[in-house]
């Protein structure tokens, strides 16, 4: 029994560096501006945040929608830190204000200060919102979110945010290095292994005592608390951890976008979020994974064509014109709500038992089928 | 004399105009089987959830092991409204009103009415998250795996109380697709993983057949003896009570009418008239 478990364990372990290794391989052999690459760091990036509002929403059962709020900080805290002081004095990005903070850090600090100063905000945003329920702290960490962007584009706050203006010239994903070299480091496998552990992380909690807590929290309150679970203590820890890894992965679209604006962390990237974690299913880790690359891949990439004239071969300019895409992709989110509303995976995690599983129940299908 | 494990002075539970606990006082000492009876909504449960924490009574005093849990008088809005009676009692005490995992965390674990099982947790899983109480691990430690051996320790404690409950063969199973007498043990189980001294069950008969109810029974004296543990209970089923009590407390709309053993109760008179009606004359 413990031998099996093991093996599966290598198994999967084995996988991923098979993954991570086939990661490298590309990098190192096709055109880095290949739109394959960018997929690959958005869909990365998007699954760290779908993993961690899954944490909140699946595991522990809050309904929050600030996502975006809590990326921005992470963004903007990661931006401002690890741009170069020179940089900052120069007045090349600081244009209308005399920055505030003239040190600059490295890359790994600027991310764990920006998970921590997400987490800062939300455990004080935190202690009055997680009284609320539901749909109330829906509305509340919505309004949260929306209050963040505006006071970051607030004049008064110039000095550090630089007011509405954009923030670049920071450490970007093509100026990382390898650490005591001046190689630089292959930007996606840097966004893979950023988001894999900060995943691994996740599931750690999650499979520990304190998940466990997370989960009797979202099955039923009541028993919970009757079996010694402080509420309030252990949904104020899940808040902050998954603001902190929401910061993180905040920090890793910064570096990937080359600047950073507090316009763009609208509510709707919030839903997008919700989206992905919804279509992969509420409670399920690889589902987000999944979900997210598949709905990068499709928005980024497949398609596309139905923005810019073709799709499919298909050449039809006066249909396929700005924004049909978005109408077919809230088509496809329909039918999936409709027939699909679990989910790709349910609250179930991705194994080799139910792969195998899955095709045996298919190939049993077609037998009966031709029986 | 002796002190009693939990003791409960004046509590008084008013919702609004209605009072549903007033003024009940009594006691539990340590290994006794205690059970409180009354007609439907005499306000049994409302003192439990009193005990438990999850209410704030309206006035009264709850006292474990000697200590004060619960104090509180009226306040607020009920300053006006209070109906009950011996308002002035605690009036210069302060409030003390601790949270349902503060109380779990002294001692007194409970089962509920309607049996509330963590639904989408196998029947392992229920009795080990209960186990988080009683763990030392914090975040970090737990995270990086730093506690594995009390992790440890926590799943052979839950390996072995399953077994002794005998639910270990259904370890994996999910909790809900038990039998419901099962889930009524499971709920038991689990509030034993929390290692209490005082145990508290909330109607451990509602819905099972006779055949059921005599295992209860029987199942009750065991637990109590094995785990060294003082039992509370509100039952409905006059065999159990009558069987297995050592002293029964009678509440009709909200107020005791009744103690004593289950002798006394079967003859007192008050008991009678609330459980079967007044008789009109004929």
């Amino acid at each position: 029994m413990d031998k099996a478990k093991k093996r599966k364990l290598a198994l999967t372990w084995t996988c991923i560096a098979a993954l991570y290794l086939v990661i490298l391989i590309l990098e190192l052999t096709m055109r880095p501006t290949s739109i394959l690459f960018t997929v690959l760091k958005k869909g990365a990036i998007y699954s760290l945040v779908a993993v961690s509002m899954n944490l909140l929403n699946g595991f522990t059962g809050l309904f929050s929608l600030g996502q975006a709020g809590f990326m921005l900080i992470g963004a903007y805290t990661y931006a401002i830190l690890t741009m170069p002081s020179e940089v900052k004095t120069s007045q090349s990005v600081y244009k209308y204000y005399q920055c505030f903070i003239t040190f600059d850090t490295g890359v790994f600090i600027g991310l764990l200060a920006a998970g921590l100063m997400a987490a800062l905000f939300a455990f004080l945003i935190g202690l009055p919102v997680l009284r609320l329920k539901s749909d109330y702290l829906a509305i509340a960490t919505l309004g949260f979110a929306e209050i963040v962007r505006a006071v970051f584009q607030w004049d008064v706050l110039g000095p550090v945010t630089n007011g509405a203006n954009l923030l670049r010239s920071y450490i970007d994903l093509t100026r990382v290095t390898i650490p005591f070299t001046d190689i630089p480091f292959p930007p996606t496998l840097f966004v893979f292994i950023a988001a894999g552990v900060c995943i691994l992380l996740i599931v750690l909690l999650i499979n520990s005592s304190y998940g466990r807590a997370f989960k009797a929290i979202r099955d039923d309150e009541t028993a919970a608390e009757a079996m010694g679970i402080n509420l309030f203590r252990h949904k104020e820890l899940s808040f902050v951890i998954s603001s902190f890894f929401a910061g993180i992965s905040g920090a890793l679209l910064a570096m990937f976008q080359y600047t950073v604006q507090a316009q763009q962390f609208k509510s709707m990237m919030t839903y997008e979020i919700l989206l992905i974690v919804v279509i992969g299913g509420i409670g399920s880790i690889s589902g987000s994974c999944i979900a997210s690359f598949l709905y990068i891949t499709l928005s980024e990439w497949w398609l596309r064509g139905l923005d810019m004239g073709t799709f499919l071969g298909i050449n039809a300019p006066g249909l396929f014109r700005s924004g049909f895409r978005k109408l077919v992709f809230s088509i496809i989110i329909m039918i999936i709500v409709l027939f699909f509303s679990r989910g790709i995976m349910g609250d179930k995690e991705l194994s080799f038992t139910r792969i195998k599983a899955f095709f045996q129940r298919k190939g049993k299908n077609r037998k009966e089928v031709k029986a | 004399m002796t002190q009693s494990l939990l003791e409960l002075r004046n509590v008084t539970m008013q919702f609004g105009g209605v009072v549903a606990v007033n003024d009940f006082s009594m006691h539990v000492d340590e290994g006794e089987i205690v059970a409180l009876i009354g007609p439907n909504g005499a306000g049994k449960t409302t003192a439990f959830n009193c005990i438990t924490g999850v209410y704030e009574p309206t006035n009264g005093e709850i006292l474990y092991r000697g200590h004060t849990v619960v104090v509180s008088h009226p306040h607020g809005k009920m300053k006006k409204n209070y109906a009950g009676h011996n308002a002035e009692l605690y009036m210069d005490r302060k409030i003390i009103h601790p949270t349902p995992d503060e109380v779990t965390k002294l001692g007194i674990a409970r089962t509920f009415q309607n049996i509330r099982l963590f639904k989408s947790m196998t029947v392992y899983d229920n009795v080990l998250t209960a186990m988080h109480l009683r763990a030392r691990q914090n975040v970090f430690s737990s995270v990086f795996r730093l506690s594995y051996k009390e992790e440890r320790r926590m799943r052979e404690d839950t390996d072995r109380l399953l077994k002794e409950q005998d639910l270990y063969k259904y370890k994996d199973e999910k909790a809900t697709s038990l039998p419901y007498g099962k889930q009524r043990r499971l709920e038991i189980a689990r509030a034993l993983a929390t290692e209490p001294e005082l145990l508290l069950l909330d109607e451990p008969a509602a819905g099972m057949n006779p055949q059921e109810t005599k295992e209860l029974s029987s199942f009750i004296r065991e637990i109590k003896d094995k785990y060294n543990l003082t039992v509370f209970m509100i039952e409905h089923h006059m065999d159990l009570v009558m069987g297995i009590s050592d002293r029964i407390y009678v509440l009709d709309f909200g107020s005791p009418i009744a103690e004593g053993t289950p002798e006394e109760i079967q003859s007192n008179e008050r008991v009678i008239k609330a459980y079967l009606g007044e008789s009109d004359e004929i």
